[in-house]
């Protein structure tokens, strides 16, 4: 495996097999001396496009903890407008030597057409592009899943999600529809109908526009984040009539199964689709997802310039 | 300017008939015995069917204003490689072509190229923004003699506005060629709404943008009682309501172009922009359906839509790359591919798609005439059953954004004739024209 586009691109051992190698490397993060000598001498660019800190810092570390050369560039909204184009700068990386380009981009497929360009040969790893992907969120996610809920197997068989919100818009959801229903979990939408894409009935998950007859059966309910500016774009008419049907609070919280969890990708817009309360409450699972996100990238990095999974129980 | 004298044998015409065709001063002047004529240039056209010189009603050429996308030099030289003889300049140049001025001097400038007719289209609005009607009159009354308006790149969305075009060019029997496309329901959309747009995370441009902009124009042309032409047709259940308009005698005319004919929606999955168009490749139905349209004469003609950019244009993410591909070089072997070969049509509804129907739609005269004696000497020779591959290395226009690149295509053409002198030959483009 080269690159990390699309989930799309693994097929279930693989995705198996990162989680797996997180699981082996979050033991090293656990442990008093946090680095691995692995990538020693690689040198790995964050190419950031587009704000996001937390991905950033999370991708940052995690190649830091393998002991990666590391050098952030961010430029930050649309690279054309700006002058300098997706293909210059991956020309420029490339003339750096990079080996690795951590890609976060507004525009869906942007990753893709770096990997496929000749721009650059390196490995290249997508961090978030658009409304389309965002393939190492849905692995962190899978990976806190699995710790929480897992019936002992490797995948997920047997365990119900229900992802809401703004799934139109949503690279998150994208990439978890792919991966969660891959790793066996039976997936329900839940959503306002303006923010569910036409053309969505052969996903791999059913759709349900009821938040409140959905939230007692799934051991997961994993929230979205609803940006203010689709109010205006006439998705749905106020903050507050969504937050009324589709905001998780505290009683609805109350309809959930025992052991069931919730999560976040984050950042929270605490009060609109999740109150204070229940994000900060013991079913959350949403600080830990940023934990678990270090030692996931950190498995990514490791099998696409390492050379293949961690073996389990391995040192 | 002497034009020499040419012999065309063993051609096959459109009805499937061979035959002989003798070329004498620009003018076609026997089909059938052979000619002797010893000064006359003979030509081989054994395997090749003959077509009236094709003429496409929808053709970017970009001049003034964007002359390293393409000029009327450069678009004429790639229409002549296509089988062209005539083109019509779209509007949307910069300066926009709407004052006689600009419509005059895209008309000199395809004169001075000399390889074909260069016809302009005159915008309908100032500046192609959709409020104030640009001086139409004085663009139909100038050298250029312009007939065929249009936005395109744009939609007169305005219902107000449109409607006033459509009864203005009544005068003198003009027309409006619609880019269907409700600004509204598209803002910022870059493909085909659908199941691919929902997978790729790509703002979609949904079918019903089209078809409601058709649906209301129809209307609008059976109350003023005037003549439209609804540019770039790409939906099936467009289709439909001009099936349902020309039933009701509404005076209508739909082109199809010719990568609608052939590409979908699903070649968007690469990411790759030079799939990018407006309108959107749509689905396999929707081409089924367009296929079907111009087969049987729902669909009036195919056009282009030949729209050159540079390669920075598409050399770049989806959503900030150009819309729009090229068409001209590669259109006759579209439809031979989608339509002839597929049994769909015959040559004979080749050239009334590709020339007789878009001459008349657009009143060009000594264009899309039956070959037979007396005609222009407009022709073109193809032969069907030698493929070829396509190199954007190797086009004759400005830009290189074909989608058809490293794809095998059928039938070969080997000549070109415009006004009884070739204009391209086996591969090589005559370079006539500025003095």
């Amino acid at each position: 495996m080269k690159h990390l586009l699309s989930i799309g691109d693994l097929d279930k051992s693989e995705a198996i097999s990162i989680l797996d190698t997180a699981s082996e490397l979050a033991r090293v993060s656990d442990g008093a001396v946090k680095k691995l000598p692995t990538l020693r001498g690689r040198t790995i660019v964050n190419l950031f496009a587009e704000d996001s800190t937390r991905t950033r810092i999370s991708f940052e570390a995690a190649a830091k903890r393998l002991s990666a050369d590391v050098i952030n560039f961010s430029a930050k909204g649309s690279s054309v407008s700006k002058g300098e184009s997706l293909k210059d700068t991956a020309m420029t990386l490339q003339a750096m030597g990079a080996d690795a380009v951590v890609i976060r981009h507004s525009a869906s497929g942007a990753a893709q057409r770096l990997a496929d360009s000749e721009w650059m040969s390196g490995s290249v790893v997508n961090a978030g592009d658009g409304t389309h992907e965002h393939p190492s969120q849905a692995l962190l996610d899978a990976f806190t899943i699995r710790k929480h809920l897992g019936m002992g197997g490797s995948d997920l068989a047997g365990l119900s999600v229900a992802i809401v919100g703004d799934i139109l818009h949503s690279r998150v959801a994208r990439s978890n529809v792919l991966l969660l229903s891959m790793l066996g979990a039976k997936i329900t939408l839940v959503a306002p109908p303006t923010l569910l894409p036409v053309g969505i009935h052969n996903w791999p998950a059913v759709v349900s526009y009821d938040f409140d007859s959905v939230i007692p059966h799934v051991d997961v309910v994993m929230m979205l984040r609803v940006q203010q500016e689709r109010m205006s774009e006439l998705f749905f008419p106020s903050a507050r009539e969504y937050s009324r049907y589709f905001g998780l609070n505290a009683d609805r919280m109350s309809s959930m199964k025992k052991g069931a969890i919730i999560m976040h990708p984050g950042p929270m817009n605490r009060g609109l689709e999740i109150s204070a309360q229940v994000a900060d409450s013991s079913r959350s699972v949403i600080t830990e997802q940023v934990t678990n996100g270090v030692s996931v990238r950190m498995a990514i990095l490791y099998v696409l310039l390492a050379g293949g999974a961690l073996e389990v129980g391995s040192n | 300017m002497t034009t020499a004298n040419y012999c065309i044998k063993n051609v096959s015409l459109p009805n499937g008939v061979t035959t002989n065709i003798a070329i004498s001063d620009g003018t076609i002047v026997s089909v059938g015995n052979e000619v002797q004529d010893s000064a006359a240039i003979v030509i081989d056209g054994t395997g090749c069917v003959a077509l009236p010189g094709l003429v496409d009603l929808h053709t970017h050429l970009r001049e003034p204003g964007r002359e390293d996308a393409e000029t009327v030099l450069t678009g004429s030289r790639a229409g002549a490689k296509g089988g062209f003889t005539a083109l019509s300049a779209m509007a949307n140049t910069s300066p926009v072509a709407d004052t006689a001025g600009v419509v005059e001097q895209v008309y000199r400038l395809g004169q001075e190229a000399g390889l074909l007719d260069v016809f302009p289209i005159g915008a309908v609005t100032q500046g192609l923004k959709g409020e104030t009607l640009s001086e139409i009159g004085a663009m139909a009354d100038s050298v250029a003699r312009v007939r065929v308006f249009s936005d395109d790149g744009n939609c007169v969305s305005d219902p107000l506005v449109m409607r006033r075009a459509l009864e203005y060019i009544k005068k003198f029997g003009g027309v409006i060629a619609q880019h269907a496309q409700d600004p509204r329901m598209t803002v910022g959309s870059q493909m085909n709404e659908g199941e691919v747009s929902a997978r790729l995370g790509l703002k979609g441009w949904p079918a019903v943008a089209e078809e409601a902009i058709i649906a209301r124009d129809v209307l609008l042309a059976d109350h003023v009682k005037s003549r439209l032409h609804i540019a770039h047709l790409t939906t099936a259940g467009g289709v439909e309501i001009i099936r349902w308009a020309k039933a009701r005698g509404i005076d209508v005319t739909a082109e199809v172009t010719p990568h609608h004919l052939l590409l979908t929606d699903e070649l968007a999955r690469s990411y790759d922009p030079v799939y990018k168009v407006n309108p959107p490749l749509r689905t396999q139905s929707d081409v089924h359906a367009l296929r079907q349209a111009l087969a049987d004469g729902t669909i009036d003609i195919v056009a282009t839509d030949h729209a050159p950019h540079p390669t920075e244009a598409k050399e770049c993410e989806w959503q900030e790359a150009a819309f729009g591909m090229l068409g001209l070089e590669t259109a006759l072997s579209i439809v031979q591919k989608t339509m002839v070969d597929t049994g769909l049509m015959d040559w004979a509804q080749v050239a009334d798609r590709m020339s007789c129907a878009p001459a008349r739609i657009g009143g060009y005269e000594n264009q899309g005439q039956a070959l037979v004696a007396g005609s222009v000497a407009n022709l073109v020779l193809i032969n069907p059953s030698i493929k070829w591959t396509v190199d954007r290395e190797l086009v004759q226009s400005n830009s290189s954004n074909t989608p058809y690149h490293g794809l095998e295509l059928p039938g070969v053409i080997t000549h070109t004739f415009y006004k009884g002198e070739t204009t391209y030959v086996d591969g090589l483009v005559k370079s006539m024209g500025s003095k």
